[in-house]
């Protein structure tokens, strides 16, 4: 396919590896932001192309697997009740709230519907106007203005049976996290190209400036990861501190400003729970009190205050770069994708997972 | 999870900025997708697309420099038609 199989020649993807092999001059360690990005470096064996010298660290970047797991034992608690059909990514079907998951929900007689888009179950609350149809809203800034799309949509449509479970995080506050910690443990991050699709180049700039690290926004296939770590490596070996869009194709500096302006016509920011790494100062979403009628949380009088989720070191020691996966003595026995314990078990996203799966 | 694959757009079907759909084909595999967050997109524009919706309109001329900038620094300047 056009803009995917030239990203993904292996040709050009090992002369980039031995092109970045020859510069290097130290050890440097790199953190991908993004889920979908991990994924790819460890699928593909992109840090195995690559020196010992350069030392890929895993960030938060998975919004499945963040979702704190309070949320999902709320997604189930509707999904039972008889006069809801719920739908959900796929993602989601098998990733445990406190005790069950959703698929499980499904096998005891739940209505679970996976769609590939909410406008899709937009078009469910429209062909069953006697149910309520709710849609567990997860994702970054990528997925959020989607999500705010099918809520104009439905207010537009006066389509009152449509309701978001929202779960909705934000980029920039967890690497603002990872780049305050005191032991800081990265030299340069790797920026998610669709979360910055949609917010521009702006909010990284801001991050660069202040931690004093290079930043690359970077894409997902492997001649895109290679093509950011190159450029990545050539700041650090010069000791520059900028921030460079290696995403053009997708990035505009000023980012989707369509999308900006649904994202805050509907949504206003909050404090928010991450799965395993607790509380994170204005980093999720919540829909304004103007369409509070499309909140399932509101509309079925949950609880929509941030509920302290346990948090594990170990987790948080690999997400800080302090740890491999493989070294966590949880690793592959008492925790693995079929029992996570941490947030980088749960989805195929998460470092720990991808670790096991292709390790 | 922000997984988004380039689709090129073939037919735009309403102009009703709250749903824009269009056809779009993901290498012949046809799917309804929304264009309301890329107001402008044209038929025979590639898009970015995210779970329906099209988040971004492929800028060619990047996506040409960025290969043909990669080729050079790689030394494989040799006018090989790779980026079709």
């Amino acid at each position: 396919m056009k803009f995917l199989d030239e990203y993904r020649d292996s040709s050009a993807a090992l002369k980039i590896a031995e092109s970045i092999n020859g510069m290097v001059s130290r050890k440097w360690r790199i953190m991908e932001v993004c889920g979908g990005q991990t994924h790819s470096i460890v699928r593909f064996g992109i840090n195995t192309m690559l020196s010992e010298s350069v030392d890929f660290l895993h960030g938060p970047g998975c919004p499945v697997c963040v979702t704190p797991a309070e949320r999902i034992d709320d997604a189930i608690t509707l999904a039972c009740r008889e006069e809801v059909i719920f739908c959900t990514f796929g993602d989601m079907m098998r990733v445990p709230g406190t005790s069950v998951d959703l698929m499980s929900a499904r096998s005891r007689g739940a209505d679970v519907r996976i769609v590939y888009s909410p406008l899709e179950s937009l078009d469910i609350a429209r062909q069953f106007p006697d149910k309520r149809v709710v849609f567990f809203g997860i994702g970054f800034e990528t997925t959020a203005p989607l999500i705010a799309a099918s809520i104009l949509q439905a207010d537009a449509r006066d389509c009152r049976n449509y309701h978001v479970l929202s779960s909705l995080r934000l980029i920039p506050p967890a690497i603002e996290m990872v780049l305050s910690a005191e032991d800081r443990p990265i030299d340069a991050l790797l920026a998610p190209g669709h979360v910055c699709t949609i917010t521009g180049v702006e909010p990284y700039r801001v991050l660069s400036e202040k931690y004093g690290v290079p930043i690359v926004i970077t894409g997902f296939e492997p001649v895109d990861i290679l093509s950011g770590v190159k450029t990545a490596i050539g700041l650090l070996e010069l000791s520059e501190n900028d921030v460079v869009n290696d995403y053009s194709r997708s990035v505009r500096l000023e980012g989707n400003t369509e999308a900006q302006r649904i994202i805050d016509r509907v949504f206003e920011s909050e404090n928010a729970e991450w799965r395993g790494l607790g509380s994170i100062s204005i980093s999720g979403l919540k829909i304004r009190d103007e369409f509070l009628k499309f909140d399932a949380a509101s509309e079925f009088g949950l609880s929509n205050a941030a509920s302290a989720d346990e948090k594990r070191n170990e987790c948080i020691d690999v997400l800080m770069g302090r740890m491999k996966p493989e070294e966590c003595s949880a690793f592959g026995s008492e925790c693995s994708p079929d029992h996570p314990l941490g947030p980088l078990m749960v989805s195929s996203e998460g470092a720990c997972a991808a670790y096991y799966r292709y390790r | 999870m922000c997984l988004a694959v380039p689709g090129k757009i073939l037919k735009i079907k309403d102009d009703d900025p709250l749903s824009c759909r269009a056809d779009v084909s993901f290498g012949g595999f046809v799917r309804e997708i929304s264009l309301m967050l890329v107001p402008g997109a044209s038929v025979g524009d590639y898009a970015v697309v995210h779970a329906g919706f099209a988040i971004s309109i492929i800028d060619e001329d990047e996506a040409g420099k960025v290969i043909a900038d990669l080729e050079i620094a790689l030394g494989n300047d040799s006018g090989d038609d790779e980026t079709t």
